[in-house]
């Protein structure tokens, strides 16, 4: 798209079109949640109200903060795959320790932001592929969860119930959430000077070596992120089922995935966006569940339907990433 | 003239009987968290026939079902939520974490939905729980090993899905029937997943460290796995608890012609689903002495009758039984007399 034709005046400077293509990049989340929302309003008119959006949206939160915590390791260049069973674990924790012995729980769940920072570590010193170490982590995560919750229990914190069930007036509660998470995370990440610095150990760790920022502790800090995010969407998630299971957070892996990309991130070069995440970790939720589910579509073809809006959703991004280049 | 139309509409209503109210506009919903195996996809046939039927009959106004991608349990809670919002009057639903969707339960009977859980059924007590009694179904195992095999010896449990229930349920059955039955010790354990192909792998996996062993306990879906894992590594053939399902059953059939072996099969019957459906109804119907606990028995095949259901099942089918009205009133008539 870009490809200027010899002798003809190309009409916008390269730099304006680029920044119309990042604009576009940055609009396509909200583009496409927009459009998800105007299907299921079509489908089920009820739906859109007070009362729709809380039940519709409200299991998108955890999913949201899941997909930040998420981000913050694809902004340095690396993926987790120990998010979902991590989730898991907090859950798990949650539901058991942080309600009947709260200083044990918050020192346990303080100690898994601990362990998160010393894979970021790990991965660094030993130059290990973050795939493998949080592959590895995944399963004990998971064991850890069945270890404390051998069966489905426990209760959440009654505070946390509180949280998660708070009804502020004129906005429903997972909006206002989203809109927080986002907004604080955008601040820190996108407007801080600090912020710049994590993202550019992905997009440019030599130079930020050479003007002596210490790689390790970027890491460090990212992968310390990611543990703090999935806690509170391991908490948020039993605040609002009550109750926990070990196997509750296993989708979360590849959902915040594909959030992240959904919303407007990229694999490599630290390139991310903590309001797409939170927009594309929304659509994925409206996508996969409600939209399906008042699509009346026959049992046998649900599982597969489910896929196909995906693929659609997270095409669409391709798609217009490549006009881009 | 007036006055005695009225009474005779009057009397037909009395004489109608059992109908308290009219469910023929009431809309039920199905929410299943897994359809990929052989008792699943059979409890989703002999739902559809039996509401396809109810359907048909104007006894309900739809009965629709509704399957998520995963089996977790984040999505499934958003799938009630979805349903709520559809207005169904109730859910009938196979739950992914008999704890973890409670909130959304809550929310669902909040919004006036009759709830009716089975076979993975919720603790939230406001909804109905039809269950099988999966302890003593594990405890039956034990009991009838010790019919085969009156010496004792090693048995070897094969495990279901890690952290369910009714996993854990029948794992207490059968940890109290050894408990019963001292001549019986467990060596060694592992996970099948109720599926053929993860059991035998998991069986083949462990058979080599085992000393010899006399019987296998399991949860159903795991036996003919198991069977031929033994065949593999030609080790003897020990007695294996079956589970219903038409491979097992075949197999064994196959091993009595060969030389009279003998063993014992029980499984919640898929057709629970249907069951659960007509509880809802009856629910719906207006009735309020139904316990919200319903117990029902599992389906069990001994030595003399399970050739009789062999050809009955599917291909690579579970033996099902399909519930009408009538038996769910019964059920429900058995269950308030406890």
């Amino acid at each position: 798209m870009t490809a200027i034709v010899p002798g003809t005046v190309p009409k916008s400077s390269p730099r304006g079109s680029g920044a119309r293509a990042r604009m576009l990049r940055s609009l396509l989340p909200a583009l496409s949640l927009a459009l998800v929302l105007i299907a299921i309003a079509w489908l089920n008119p009820r739906a859109i109200s007070y009362f729709g959006f809380n039940l519709m949206l409200n299991l998108a939160i955890p999913i949201a903060l899941a997909t930040i915590a998420q981000m913050f390791v694809i902004a340095g260049n690396e993926l987790d795959l120990s998010i979902g069973t991590f989730v898991g674990f907090v859950g798990c924790v949650t539901a058991t320790w942080l309600r009947d012995a709260p200083l044990i729980g918050v020192a346990v769940l303080l100690g898994s932001i601990g362990v998160y920072a010393l894979l970021g570590a790990l991965i660094h010193l030993r130059n290990l592929p973050s795939i493998v170490v949080t592959l590895g982590m995944s399963f004990v995560w998971q064991g850890l969860a069945i270890l404390i919750l051998p069966k489905p229990g426990g209760k959440a914190p009654d505070w946390l119930l509180a949280i998660m069930s708070f009804k502020p007036p004129y906005i429903p509660f997972p909006i206002l959430a989203a809109l927080i998470i986002a907004a604080v995370v955008h601040f820190g990440l996108m407007r801080t000077s600090y912020g710049v610095i994590l993202r550019g150990s992905g997009g440019n760790a030599a130079a930020l070596r050479r003007a002596g920022w210490s790689l390790l502790r970027t890491k460090i800090v990212l992968f310390a992120l990611t543990g703090l995010f999935g806690v509170l969407s391991g908490m948020a998630l039993i605040g609002i089922t009550t109750s926990a299971d070990a196997n509750i957070g296993n989708g979360y892996t590849l959902l915040s995935i594909a959030g992240v990309i959904l919303g407007g991130g990229e694999f490599v070069g630290g390139r991310v966006s903590p309001i797409g995440a939170v927009i594309g970790a929304l659509t994925l939720a409206l996508a996969a569940s409600p939209l399906l589910t008042f699509m009346h579509i026959p049992p046998d073809w649900q599982v597969a339907a489910n896929g196909a809006i995906l693929i659609i959703v997270l095409a669409a991004r391709v798609l217009i990433s490549r006009r881009e280049r | 003239m007036k006055k005695l139309l009225v009474l005779s509409a009057l009397a037909a209503m009395l004489a109608s009987g059992t109908a308290l109210a009219d469910t023929s506009g009431k809309k039920i919903a199905f929410s299943n968290n897994y359809a990929g195996n052989s008792w699943r996809q059979a409890m989703l046939d002999s739902y559809g026939i039996v509401t396809k039927k109810a359907v048909d009959d104007k006894v309900v106004a739809a009965a629709d079902v509704f399957t998520t991608a995963d089996k977790e349990v984040p999505t499934q809670a958003a799938q009630v939520q979805n349903l709520i919002l559809q207005g169904y009057d109730a859910i009938v639903i196979n739950a992914a974490s008999p704890d973890a969707l409670n909130g959304a339960i809550k929310q669902a009977c909040d919004a006036g939905i009759v709830v009716v859980s089975f076979d993975g059924t919720v603790t939230e007590p406001c909804a109905y729980r039809v269950v099988v009694d999966f302890k003593d179904m594990g405890k039956q195992e034990v009991e009838q090993m010790a019919k085969f095999q009156p010496k004792g010896g090693n048995l070897l449990e094969i495990r279901g899905l890690a952290g369910t229930s009714i996993d854990d349920a029948i794992h207490a059955g059968i940890l109290e029937g050894v408990a019963a039955h001292p001549e019986f010790k467990i060596v060694g354990s592992v996970t099948g997943d109720w599926d053929q192909t993860t059991a035998q792998k998991a069986v083949a996996t462990i058979l080599p460290s085992l000393p010899d062993v006399v019987g296998i306990v399991d949860q159903g879906g795991d036996g003919y796995g198991a069977a031929q894992a033994f065949a593999a590594a030609g080790k003897p053939r020990p007695t294996i608890i079956m589970g219903n399902r038409q491979d097992e059953l075949k197999w064994w059939k196959e091993q009595k012609e060969k030389d009279g072996y003998k063993t014992w099969s029980a499984s919640i019957a898929p057709g629970v689903s249907t069951l659960a459906f007509w509880v809802a109804q009856q629910v719906l119907d207006g009735r309020k002495d139904i316990p919200h606990d319903l117990l029902v028995p599992y389906l069990a095949f001994t030595q003399d009758d399970f050739e009789a259901a062999l050809p009955k099942i599917k291909e690579g089918g579970v033996a099902t039984h399909e519930y009408t009205q009538e038996d769910a009133i019964a059920a429900i008539k058995a269950n308030i007399k406890q």
